[in-house]
């Protein structure tokens, strides 16, 4: 399986988890598990996704969902999860 | 399953505590590139370079984007070129031909520098050496991004005083025939006592004799992560102290661990090691002076200064070393002058002198680093300082290095501006008094006791 964690924060508004998945089932990313708060206003968003079924090219996938942010107003990270996992893991 | 803090944590060091790779340094062999007509040579070189890193950077971007964490630079460090060019140079104008096809070669594949204009002298100069290392000061102002570094001494040969003397006169000749850019030259070249074959670093970055045709090494960095965990935890005792920082670099060096495996399986190149070492830069929040003055120092420099590095140098080093399974290069602390505002300040404020950083070089890694002094400086002088400074390195057992520049037309209380990673630096005073006889006398300080091991 091809894991990525994907990240959004920002300031919290209507339609920011719709439009994220609706880009995710557009390109066959399948959601794992999503966990979100808002402290203050702020909308903090974590979602893991299995990315082994998409054909969209990673790098495109990170450029479109950090376009779609900007376009809500919030800051949306792809990344890899392997680097979180190297770091809190041993 | 990875949580919400760690993901978080993780970012925050990446977005707001400078938490980056440093470099990917791919180490080329220039040993088959050998040939007795020079021109034979400068091609030869010139295409193995573009030929195996022609990926380097594209990759190394690649990377930057799957894992969200900026890759700072990527760079080429070849054979130390005195062997290199040996046969084929009749000149030091020769060997300047080559330094240019370097420069040409690493401009083509997008490397911001290539190290290994460099010779190997710890017990005594071949004829290709002394060519080479003469051919410096014109290497230098001719080129942009190749680097030299010269190896003068080390425990098991003891230190090559012909060529410490030597290496004096070249810096001064650099810094002259660079004067117009503040002496840039000099920021570019580098003398080691014990330089190790795998350094990823820059200036003093080489491919060694004892390498792999090729090899990816990587450098890791970020004090800004250190100083950020040591704030929750001022007035702490040593023991907690230690152990935070021991923490947090073994999180940053699996980070660079990831990137090496990485770079290491896209471009189809063996990885070699990682370097632990805590890089400064001149941004604000990236800084080792700052990591100082959170350990409880008012400026670097203050007495406690040496035992705080030592005590930083040492925690880094047992962090990292779990984090990887290839430590090598210099790995320690940096603590070039011009490249950390934290240093840059403590200089201003009187409370880091020269003397200072000679004695905590003796605990961290490297030595005298973008080291700023009068341009009226003498050769001698200057070839005392680095024969201090070798002289630490041989005893301790240890990388030390000077990387110094004497800024034509400058004096103390000035300020000289390199740029870029370089950073500024205000111009430190010397030790006036003479050393002449001392460094006149020729021949080599022989290897000190304790390395006799056989």
């Amino acid at each position: 399986m091809k894991k990525a964690i994907i990240t959004v924060l920002g300031k919290d508004t209507v339609g920011i988890i719709a439009k994220v998945c609706t880009y995710l089932a557009e390109h066959s990313i399948n959601i794992l598990d999503i966990s979100q708060t808002i402290v203050q206003e702020y909308f903090n968003m974590m979602m893991i996704v299995d990315m082994s079924k998409t054909d969209a090219p990673f790098d495109v996938v990170v450029d479109d969902l950090a376009k779609l942010g900007e376009g809500i107003g919030v800051m949306i990270k792809c990344q890899r999860e392997d680097i979180f996992d190297m770091m809190h893991r041993i | 399953m990875i949580n919400f803090y760690e993901v978080k944590e993780t970012n925050e060091m990446i977005e707001k505590e400078n938490l980056d790779v440093r470099t990917i340094t791919l180490g080329i062999s220039l040993l088959d590139c050998i040939d007795s007509d020079l021109n034979k040579v400068k091609d030869n070189i010139y295409n193995k370079i573009l030929e195996t890193a022609k990926d380097l950077v594209s990759v190394g971007e690649e990377i930057e984007k799957e894992f969200g964490i900026p890759i700072v630079n990527k760079r080429i460090s070849v054979t130390p070129i005195a062997l290199v060019g040996g046969s084929a140079c009749k000149s030091p104008e020769d060997f300047a031909q080559i330094a240019e096809v370097l420069d040409k070669a690493a401009k083509e594949v997008g490397v911001n520098f290539l190290g290994g204009y460099s010779a190997l002298v710890a017990k005594g100069m071949t004829k290709a050496d002394e060519m080479l290392i003469r051919s410096i000061p014109l290497a230098l102002s001719k080129t942009e991004r190749v680097c030299s570094s010269i190896n003068l001494g080390s425990t098991k040969t003891g230190i090559n005083m012909d060529a410490v003397k030597l290496m004096g006169e070249i810096v001064k000749e650099t810094a002259e025939r660079t004067k117009e850019q503040d002496s840039m030259g000099c920021a570019k070249l580098v003398v080691f006592c014990n330089a190790p074959d795998d350094n990823p670093f820059m200036a003093g970055a080489f491919h060694g004799v004892t390498e792999a045709d090729k090899v990816i090494n990587v450098g890791v960095s970020g004090p800004g992560v250190v100083k950020t965990a040591l704030e929750k935890v001022r007035g702490e005792n040593f023991e907690v102290l230690c152990e935070t920082i021991k923490k947090t670099a073994f999180k940053v060096t699996r980070v660079g661990q990831l990137v090496a495996k990485e770079a290491s399986r896209m471009l189809g190149i063996p990885f070699g090691i990682i370097d632990l070492s805590l890089a400064p830069t001149p941004a604000i929040g990236d800084s080792v002076a700052d990591i100082l003055k959170e350990i409880g120092l008012e400026h670097p420099g203050a007495p406690g200064t040496t035992a705080a590095l030592a005590l930083l140098n040492d925690q880094v080093k047992k962090g990292g070393v779990m984090a990887s399974s290839y430590v090598g290069g210099l790995s320690g602390a940096f603590i070039p002058v011009s490249e950390d505002q934290g240093m840059i300040d403590a200089v201003s404020a009187g409370a880091l002198t020269l003397d200072k950083l000679e004695a905590m070089t003796c605990v961290c890694s490297v030595g005298l680093d973008m080291i700023a002094v009068p341009g009226d400086t003498k050769a001698a002088t200057l070839s005392g300082i680095i024969a201090d400074e070798m002289a630490i390195g041989m005893v301790n057992q240890k990388t030390t290095a000077v990387r110094i520049i004497p800024v034509i037309g400058k004096g103390v209380g000035e300020t000289v501006e390199f740029g870029g990673l370089l950073g500024y630096a205000p111009i430190m005073p010397v030790n006036g008094f003479g050393c002449d006889d001392f460094i006149n006398r020729g021949g080599r300080i022989p290897a000190p006791i304790h390395s006799f091991k056989n």
